[in-house]
C-alpha cells in the first residue's frame, strides 16, 4: 500500500521542488485546486448544520418511518459514486422532472459532494447525542434557560467534537471525490473542474508528472485533515468522553 | 496443592503493583487477599494464575516452579470479577468449554457438566444464555466453569463484588460449604474485611504493593502488626496518639477507676449496639461501641461527663515489632493532662 | 411542539431533495420504457461482462481484506509494538486519498512507466489495464473498513473472556475461533458489507487503472459512465439501477446487523 504512494510522491517531486510548484500552480491546476477546496468547505459547512439537524431529529424526535429514514442515511456510503452522479443528473439535469437544470454548473458539484458526504456528520453526531445526559439539559432548563439557549450552551458544546470529526472526514472525502462529480459537473476547466477530474484528464493525456504533482498536493491536504480529526479525537479521549 | 510466592515484583509503567511479595498458601486452604483498591491484590492473583508475568520473583505450584508456565498449563481455575461469561454460549457450553478444548468425549463432558450444574444449583438453567441469568447465577456458572477442568487451584477475583448485599452473604456461606466439599486450594481477592474474616482460614493483608501481615482472621484482627492493618480490618478510634477498637472502650460514671474525662456528645442506638460519641478534655473526639445492655445500665445522656478507659490495653495494637504508628503509645501523656 | 415539527420537516426535506427524489428518478428512468426495454438494456453482452467482472473483484478483494482487516484489528486492539501509532494511522490512508490518486499511484508503481513496470512486464505480469490492477486498486481503496469496524468491538468486549478461555486450557487459536471471532462477528460482518459496497461501486481508482477497455476491463460502475457518454441512457440507467439495488441490499443488511449487535 505504501509502495505505490511512495512512487507517487517520488514522481511528484521528480523534477525538483520548482517543477512541482509550477505544475501545481499552472492556471488550470490552480483553479481546479481552489475550486475543490472552496466547494469542499462550503459543502462541509452545509452538511455540518444539516447533518447535526438530521441526527437531532433521528435521536430526539419520534415519528412513523423513522427507522427507514435512519436506514437511508447510509445509502450514500453504499451507493456507487457514479450512480450517485447519474442519480442527481436524472433529477437536477436537463430533462429533469422538476424543471431545475443545474447540470454542468458549480451548483451541481456542490450537490454531488453534499450527497456523498451526507452520512459523515450524521453518523458521527448520532451516537454522541444519544449519550448526552438529558439531566444536564433539564438542569439548564430548571435554571431558567430557554430551549434555544440550552441547545447552544449545553448540547452544542458536547456535540462539537463529533461534528468536527465527522466534518473532517467529510472534508477529506470531498477533496478527493471523483465518481459522483464526473458526470454532472461537465468538467469544464476553470469552472466546474475539480482536482481529481483534472488529475484524471492529465493521466489520459499522458502527463503523469503533472498529475502526480497535483495528486501530492491533494494528498497532503487530505492527510492534514485526517491528522486534525485524529487530534480532535485524541483530545476528546483525554477529556474522558 | 500448595502455592508459594517468592519475592514477586511487578510494575505497570511507573506504577509499582507488587513489591517483593512473598507468601505461602497451604494445600487445601482457603485464603483471602485483602486490601484496598490499588494495593496489588488482584495483580498478585493474576500473577499466580499466569495472566500477568512478574518482573522478578517466582511462583511455585505444589513445589514446581510455574513462573514461566503459560496460563493454560497451570491447572488453575480463575473466576473473574465480572464473570467473563462467554456471552454467545449457553450455560452448558460455558461450563463445558474447558473440557471441549481438551477434546474430552461428549458423553463424559455431558455427565461432568450435569454434575457441576447440580453442585452450583443451576440444573434448570443449562440452556439459558448468560444474559438471561441473575448476577448470582452468573457467578455460580463462572465457578462451575472454573471447576470443570478440575483445577489444582481455584482463584477468585472479587467474587462477590458485583452482587447485592443479601446475595453476597448467601454466596459467601455457599462458597465456604463448597470449599469443604471440594477441598481445592482456594485464593480469593476482596476489599471487604468482613468478607475475608467470614470466609477465609488465612488472610493476607496487602497495602501499597506489599504484604502487611499474614495470619488467621483472628490474629489479624486481634494482633495487627501495623497501624494500617489495625485500621483496615476493623473499626478504630483514637485515644491520644493510640488506636483502640471502639468496642474495647469502657465508660465509667465515676473517676475512681481511672481513665480520661470526656463529655458525651451523642448517643446513637444501632440495634444491638450503641454508639457513643465523646469529646475529651483536650477537645479530641472519639467514639465507643457499647452493648445495649451496658448502655442501658449506664443511662447515658448527651452532655453527661464520663470516664473513658480502654478495656484491653491499647498497646495490643502494637504487637508488631516497632511499627511506625505505635498505636496506644500516647495514652500515658493524655492521662497526665 | 411547532418548532419540533418544523425541525423534522427541515431535516426530512433535506433528505428528500438530496436522497429520495434522485433515487426514485433512476428507478423511473430505468423502467420508463417498460420492463422489457430495461431488461434488454441491462443484459447487453458488455453489461453482463461488466457485471461478472465486478463480482469477480468482490470475490477476490473482500475475503482478502476481511482476513487482513481482522488481523490488523487484533494487532491494533490487542498487541503493543513499536510503530503501532504509525500503523494505526497508515490503515486510514485510503480514506484520505482520492481514488484517482490511488489509481495514479498504482500506475506509477506497477505500470509501464512505473518503478516495477519493466520487471513485471518481463515476468509476463500485466497489472495496469488489467483486472489484476483493478483488484489491487479495490483492495487498496476498501482496506480500512473491516479494521475500523472491528477495532472498537474488540476494545469493547475486552480481554476477560479471552483470558478466561486461556485459564480453562484453550490454545490461542482455540480462543480465537471459539471466543474472539464469535464475539466480534457482527462487527466484522458490518465491515465486510461496507467493503463489499465499496468494491462494487469503486469508480475513480478502477477507472484510472483499467484503461476502460470495453468488454475486458469494464466494471459495472465504469459501464454506467461509458454508456452515458455514448448517449446510451437506457444502458446507463439500467446498470445504475442494478448497482443501486445492490447498495440497497447492503444498507438493509447493515440495518439488520445493527439490530443484532444491540440485541
Amino acid at each position: 500500500m505504501l509502495l505505490p504512494l511512495a512512487a507517487l510522491v517520488a514522481r511528484g517531486f521528480g523534477g525538483g521542488l520548482d517543477a512541482f510548484w509550477r505544475a501545481v500552480t499552472a492556471p488550470d491546476a490552480k483553479s481546479a485546486l481552489f475550486f475543490t477546496i472552496g466547494a469542499s468547505v462550503v459543502v462541509v459547512l452545509v452538511n455540518a448544520v444539516f447533518g447535526t439537524l438530521v441526527a437531532w431529529v433521528l435521536v430526539r424526535d419520534q415519528f412513523r418511518g423513522k427507522a427507514a429514514v435512519n436506514a437511508i442515511i447510509d445509502l450514500p456510503f453504499a451507493l456507487p459514486t457514479i450512480v450517485a452522479g447519474l442519480t442527481l443528473l436524472a433529477l437536477y439535469g436537463p430533462r429533469g422532472p422538476l424543471g431545475i437544470d443545474v447540470a454542468y454548473t458549480r451548483i451541481a458539484v456542490l450537490l454531488a459532494l453534499a450527497f456523498v458526504t451526507l452520512p459523515f456528520v450524521v453518523r458521527a453526531v448520532q451516537p454522541v447525542l444519544m449519550e448526552v445526559d438529558r439531566d444536564m439539559e433539564d438542569a439548564a432548563a430548571s435554571l431558567g434557560a430557554r430551549s434555544s439557549t440550552v441547545f447552544r450552551r449545553i448540547v452544542l458544546p458536547n456535540l462539537m467534537p463529533a461534528i468536527l470529526a465527522g466534518g473532517g472526514l467529510a472534508l477529506a472525502r470531498c477533496l478527493g471525490e471523483f465518481g459522483s462529480v464526473v458526470l454532472i459537473s461537465g468538467n469544464i476547466p476553470n469552472k466546474t473542474e475539480v482536482s481529481s477530474v483534472f488529475i484524471s484528464k492529465q493521466i489520459e493525456g499522458d502527463n503523469l508528472t503533472g498529475a502526480a504533482a497535483v495528486s501530492v498536493a491533494l494528498l497532503l491536504l487530505s492527510l492534514v485533515m485526517l491528522l486534525a480529526v485524529g487530534a480532535i479525537q485524541a483530545r476528546r479521549a483525554r477529556r474522558g468522553k | 496443592m500448595s502455592i508459594i510466592v517468592e519475592g514477586v515484583s511487578k510494575a505497570f509503567g511507573d506504577f509499582q503493583a507488587l513489591d517483593d511479595v512473598s507468601l505461602e498458601v497451604p494445600d487445601g486452604s482457603l485464603t483471602a487477599l485483602l486490601g484496598p483498591s490499588g494495593s496489588g491484590k488482584s495483580t498478585l492473583l493474576r500473577v499466580i494464575a499466569g495472566l500477568e508475568e512478574p518482573d522478578s520473583g517466582a511462583v511455585l505450584i505444589s513445589g514446581e516452579d510455574a513462573t514461566r508456565l503459560p496460563v493454560r498449563r497451570r491447572g488453575v481455575g480463575f473466576v473473574f470479577q465480572h464473570y467473563a461469561a462467554f456471552k454467545h454460549m449457553t450455560v452448558r457450553d460455558n461450563v463445558a468449554f474447558g473440557l471441549k478444548v481438551r477434546r474430552r468425549q461428549r458423553a463424559e463432558i455431558r455427565a461432568r457438566v450435569d454434575e457441576l450444574l447440580a453442585l452450583v444449583h443451576l440444573e434448570g438453567f443449562a440452556d439459558r444464555y448468560p444474559a438471561q441469568l441473575s448476577g448470582g447465577q452468573r457467578q455460580r456458572m463462572a465457578l462451575a466453569r472454573a471447576l470443570a477442568v478440575e483445577p489444582r487451584v481455584l482463584l477468585l477475583d472479587e467474587p462477590f463484588g458485583a452482587l447485592d448485599a443479601n446475595v453476597r452473604a448467601e454466596l459467601r456461606a455457599w462458597l465456604r460449604r463448597l470449599h469443604d466439599e471440594v477441598h481445592v486450594t482456594t485464593i480469593f481477592v476482596t476489599h471487604d474485611q468482613e468478607e475475608a474474616m467470614d470466609v477465609a482460614e488465612q488472610v493476607v493483608v496487602l497495602n501499597h504493593a506489599r504484604v502487611e501481615q499474614i495470619g488467621s482472621p483472628r490474629e489479624v484482627y486481634e494482633h495487627p502488626q501495623s497501624e494500617f492493618v489495625m485500621r483496615f480490618v476493623g473499626p478504630v478510634t483514637e485515644i491520644g496518639d493510640g488506636l483502640v477498637r471502639p468496642h474495647d472502650i469502657d465508660l465509667r460514671l465515676d473517676p475512681d477507676d481511672g481513665g480520661l474525662e470526656a463529655m458525651i456528645e451523642r448517643v446513637v442506638h444501632l440495634g444491638f449496639e450503641v454508639r457513643v460519641e465523646l469529646t475529651l478534655a483536650s477537645d479530641r473526639r472519639l467514639w465507643a461501641q457499647l452493648t445495649r445492655a451496658r448502655a442501658t445500665e449506664l443511662e447515658l445522656e448527651p452532655g453527661q461527663i464520663v470516664w473513658v478507659r480502654p478495656d484491653r490495653s491499647p498497646s495490643s495494637a502494637a504487637d508488631g515489632e516497632g511499627s511506625a504508628a505505635r498505636p496506644g503509645v500516647g495514652i500515658a501523656g493524655e492521662l497526665g493532662d | 411542539m411547532g418548532s419540533r415539527l418544523s425541525l423534522r420537516g427541515l431535516a426530512l426535506g433535506y433528505l428528500t431533495v438530496l436522497l429520495v427524489f434522485p433515487l426514485g428518478m433512476v428507478g423511473y428512468r430505468t423502467f420508463e420504457h417498460g420492463l422489457n426495454a430495461a431488461w434488454n438494456a441491462a443484459t447487453t453482452p458488455d453489461a453482463v461482462h461488466a457485471f461478472w467482472l465486478t463480482l469477480l473483484m468482490v470475490a477476490v478483494a473482500v475475503p482478502l481484506n476481511t482476513i487482513f482487516g481482522v488481523g490488523a484489528a487484533l494487532l491494533i486492539a490487542r498487541r503493543e509494538f513499536r510503530g503501532k501509532a504509525l500503523f494505526n494511522a497508515a490503515v486510514d490512508i485510503p480514506f484520505a486519498v482520492s481514488p484517482v490518486v490511488v489509481g495514479l499511484a498504482l500506475i506509477l508503481a506497477y505500470g509501464q512507466p512505473g518503478w516495477f513496470g519493466k520487471d513485471l512486464a518481463g515476468a509476463g505480469i500485466q497489472v495496469i489495464f488489467n483486472p489484476l490492477g483493478m483488484i489491487i486498486a479495490s483492495i487498496f481503496i476498501s482496506l480500512p473498513f473491516v479494521v475500523r469496524e472491528t477495532v472498537p468491538v474488540l476494545r469493547e468486549i475486552g480481554t476477560e473472556q479471552e483470558q478466561a478461555a486461556a485459564t480453562l486450557g484453550a490454545r490461542s487459536w482455540q480462543t480465537f475461533w471459539r471466543i474472539t471471532l464469535p464475539a466480534i462477528r457482527w462487527g466484522v460482518a458490518y465491515g465486510v458489507i461496507l467493503t463489499t459496497a465499496r468494491v462494487l461501486g469503486e469508480f475513480g481508482a478502477v477507472s484510472v487503472v483499467s484503461g476502460k477497455l470495453v468488454g475486458k476491463t469494464e466494471t459495472l460502475p465504469l459501464h454506467v459512465q461509458t454508456a452515458f457518454e455514448d448517449f446510451n441512457l437506457a444502458g446507463a440507467y439500467s446498470a445504475a439501477f442494478v448497482l443501486a439495488l445492490m447498495a440497497f441490499v447492503a444498507v438493509l443488511s447493515m440495518q439488520l446487523l445493527k439490530g443484532r449487535e444491540t440485541a
